[in-house]
């Protein structure tokens, strides 16, 4: 088995609040998170895939495939947004890291064929990161 | 849905690699320039990686402002700026980062009630780094 990890990068803005709770609870809970006109990020994306290496191409994955999904199903969506009100996952959701991090995952999943996603992490700054492994 | 959060935290300590259980021919041997008994020190980057279930109301596996509390109080406040030869835990225990990193595993053990501890990260330099998970296997 061979892990292949892919970086990526995108900028996206975002706001912490449950319309469930208070606007005190909300405050008291994501702080200055909770500002409604949102504030961003650059984020780093790393996504690791594992499986055989092919004996014919000596790839686990074709590099060029895993790039352009990456950039179909996360960046092109995510990428100079507002993830709270243009990413479909956090009209309802939370886009904390956490969530986002499950996003990509749920997003990359479905469109790998040969190779199996590992692990996805989001970076939300250089010393702040999320790892989702999937389903436990 | 489980999730792994990790955050990074710097200190600065120092230390001396001295054992009393060798003479000082076989200390200058296994610890070389770290056996200078006038100690030397490090900038040391610390990850620590905690998991458990993203709340569905917060998004969150752990409050941040907690864990971040947290550390500070019980590994930065302790550690920083300080010679760790002096420190209790380290006067019989050499203060090699391999204990550091233990040490400061089983500190957050006890006092963070938040979320799981899964693994302790302790950068020395940026050019060797040690990992800790209570004895299991740490997950990458």
């Amino acid at each position: 088995m061979v892990y292949l990890t892919r970086k990526a990068e995108f900028s996206a803005s975002h706001y912490y609040h449950n319309p469930d709770f208070t606007p005190e609870e909300n405050q008291r809970l994501f702080g200055k998170c909770n500002n409604p006109n949102g504030h961003g990020h650059n984020y780093t994306l790393e996504v690791t895939v594992k499986g055989e290496v092919d004996a014919r191409s000596g790839f686990v994955v074709d590099l060029k495939q895993l790039k352009e999904i990456m950039h179909r199903e996360v960046l092109d969506a995510m990428d100079h947004r507002f993830l709270n009100k243009e990413v479909p996952e956090f009209v309802k959701q939370i886009p904390t890291t956490e969530n986002i991090a499950i996003a990509v995952w749920q997003r990359l999943e479905p469109k790998l064929q040969k190779a199996r996603l590992h692990r996805v992490r989001v970076y939300e700054t250089p010393d702040l990161f999320v790892d989702f492994y999937g389903e436990e | 849905m489980k999730a792994h959060l990790t955050r990074r935290y710097l200190f600065s300590a120092s230390h001396r690699l001295h054992s009393a259980q060798m003479s000082a021919e076989e200390n200058l041997t296994t610890y070389g320039k770290c056996n200078n008994p006038f100690g030397h020190g490090h900038n040391y980057a610390l990850e620590v990686t905690v998991s458990g279930r993203v709340d569905p109301a917060t998004g969150m596996v752990c409050n941040l402002v907690d864990l971040d509390a947290c550390v500070e109080r019980e590994v930065l406040f302790r550690y920083d700026v300080q010679n760790l030869n002096a420190m209790e835990e380290f006067a019989v225990t050499v203060p090699t980062t391999e204990n550091l990193c233990i040490e400061i595993f089983e500190i957050l053990q006890r006092r963070f009630p938040h979320a799981h501890l899964e693994k302790v990260k302790l950068e020395e330099t940026m050019m060797n780094s040690f990992e800790y998970a209570g004895g299991s296997e740490p997950r990458h």
